[in-house]
């Protein structure tokens, strides 16, 4: 399974959506994720790759870490996932 | 000064998912204690406890709920749940402003903690779940009960250990005499039957390895139990202009602290808070029937409420009954006093008095009507439940018919 294929299958688990209907372009609050959901989504994306996500709950907008839609957030994860590998 | 009615009771402890299974139960004189089914059995010594048996998380709570909610907070939902419907009551508008949510807890998250630590320490990451701070902490319960019903008055937790469940009874009964509030839902939980659970009270030496049997002279110490207790206490004339069902009326409610030592219990601050809780009710000791006694089933305890009891009531203790249904669901710690009012309750309504099951040899310090082994019919019109903790802290709850 891709970076992509499992970001958003922890996605839409989170939002009880099926995966068919979570798209990239979509931001969390699309999703209706709120604050307690994405820091479980973090926790499990963690889980998944195994790598740390730079992200503090206190100022998400200034966190490395781009949650501001579905693709952004599978990008940053797959560059964590590619400098965790080098 | 306002009567407070009992219009609701809910519960799940190891002898019944809720009331009515809870109370037959007790009628039968059955026991809920047996071998725990947990984690790392083999390296206790005590394996026994009270545990609620064949409940299944998921049959309640959906995934999400799941994260959010230990066992003691899942257990006081439940319990909370089944008040509230018997009462009848919903919370909108100036009725949710003027209701509140008062539970008693010891170890709260404790299970959660457990496991975490585990996690940790034995399993060494260095990553935990999210929510661990917000399903361990001691309030969690009573927010979560607060959340799902509507409740925006006075809410909070009390810890006093083994008598936290009364202490929070007895709050949430002077806040709607005294005005502060026209609904409590209150009671108490306790999910203490984790390893670290049982093994911290293994330490202290006091617990039984076979069974619960309080006021016997042979007993062999206190057993663990687990659940909850729930109940919605209701100003009386709001519970009558709507009709409700009163269970029952609580009428007293005392506090004492012995001030003396952290384990060992006194008698004077025992027969202090039983006083009390009659001076509070004005209940001439006469008019008390029955007891649902502390009755851990440990030496200390046993021997120190008969004599309070005896130094508290003179002659007539030698006329009331006094009975302990630790004996059949265990001690459940900070939730214990709720599922003891059950037993009160029952003995008010239904003329029915839960028996001290185990009991097998007459104990001359034990010297009271302890209604062993089987059940009784008895008309009784007031009822004490006594609650004594460790660290010294008694609290006792005056009931009556309604």
């Amino acid at each position: 399974m891709s970076v992509q294929e499992k970001v958003v299958e922890i996605i839409a688990e989170q939002a009880v959506l099926e995966i068919g209907d979570v798209s990239l372009n979509q931001s969390l609050e699309d999703l209706g994720i709120d604050s307690l959901g994405l820091v479980e989504s973090i926790f499990a994306i963690e889980e998944e790759f195994d790598i740390q996500v730079p992200f503090n709950a206190n100022e998400p907008e200034k966190s490395e870490f781009d949650i501001s839609s579905v693709a952004a957030i599978i990008a940053a994860v797959e560059g964590l996932v590619k400098a965790q590998r080098a | 000064m306002r009567r407070v009615a009992i219009t609701g009771a809910g519960t799940i402890n190891a002898l019944g998912h809720n009331v009515p299974d809870t109370l037959a139960a007790m009628r039968e004189g059955r026991s809920g204690i047996g071998e725990l089914d947990i984690r790392d059995l083999d390296r206790l010594s005590v394996k026994i406890g009270g545990q609620v048996r064949g409940y299944d998380e998921r049959a309640h709570f959906n995934r999400q709920q799941i994260a959010l909610y230990d066992r003691f907070t899942q257990f006081a939902l439940l319990s909370a749940a089944e008040a509230i419907g018997q009462a009848g009551l919903e919370f909108s508008g100036a009725l949710a402003a003027r209701s509140g949510v008062v539970l008693g807890t010891s170890g709260g998250g404790l299970s959660t903690q457990d496991e975490n630590y585990r996690v940790v320490y034995e399993e060494g990451k260095n990553r935990v779940h999210p929510f661990v701070v917000p399903k361990l902490m001691n309030n969690a319960a009573a927010s979560h009960v607060s959340m799902q019903w509507n409740l925006k008055g006075p809410s909070f937790t009390v810890a006093t250990a083994c008598a936290s469940s009364n202490h929070a009874m007895g709050q949430a009964f002077q806040m709607i005499r005294y005005g502060l509030a026209d609904v409590m839902v209150t009671g108490g939980s306790e999910a203490m039957l984790c390893f670290g659970g049982v093994k911290a009270w293994e330490g202290l030496r006091v617990m039984s390895k076979d069974a619960c049997r309080p006021f016997s002279a042979t007993r062999s110490g206190m057993v663990q139990g687990e659940g909850a207790g729930a109940f919605v206490l209701e100003e009386m004339g709001h519970a009558k202009k709507r009709g409700a069902e009163v269970l029952a009326e609580v009428v007293g409610f005392a506090m004492t602290s012995d001030a003396a030592d952290i384990v060992m219990p006194s008698k004077q601050g025992a027969a202090r808070a039983i006083r009390g809780a009659m001076q509070d009710a004005k209940l001439a000791k006469e008019k008390v029937g029955y007891i649902n006694a502390h009755g851990t089933g440990t030496a200390a305890n046993d021997k120190t409420e008969c004599a309070a009891v005896a130094d508290a009531f003179g002659a007539h203790a030698d006329s009331l009954m006094i009975s302990s249904t630790k004996s059949m669901h265990g001690h459940l710690i900070g939730g214990t006093g709720a599922v003891e009012l059950l037993a009160c309750i029952m003995a008010l309504r239904d003329g029915v008095i839960a028996p001290t099951i185990g009991y097998e040899e007459h104990d001359p310090e034990c010297a009271l009507d302890v209604v062993p082994n089987e059940a009784r019919e008895a008309k009784v019109q007031a009822v004490l439940s006594n609650a004594f903790a460790f660290g010294g802290l008694n609290a006792v709850l005056a009931l009556k018919t309604a």
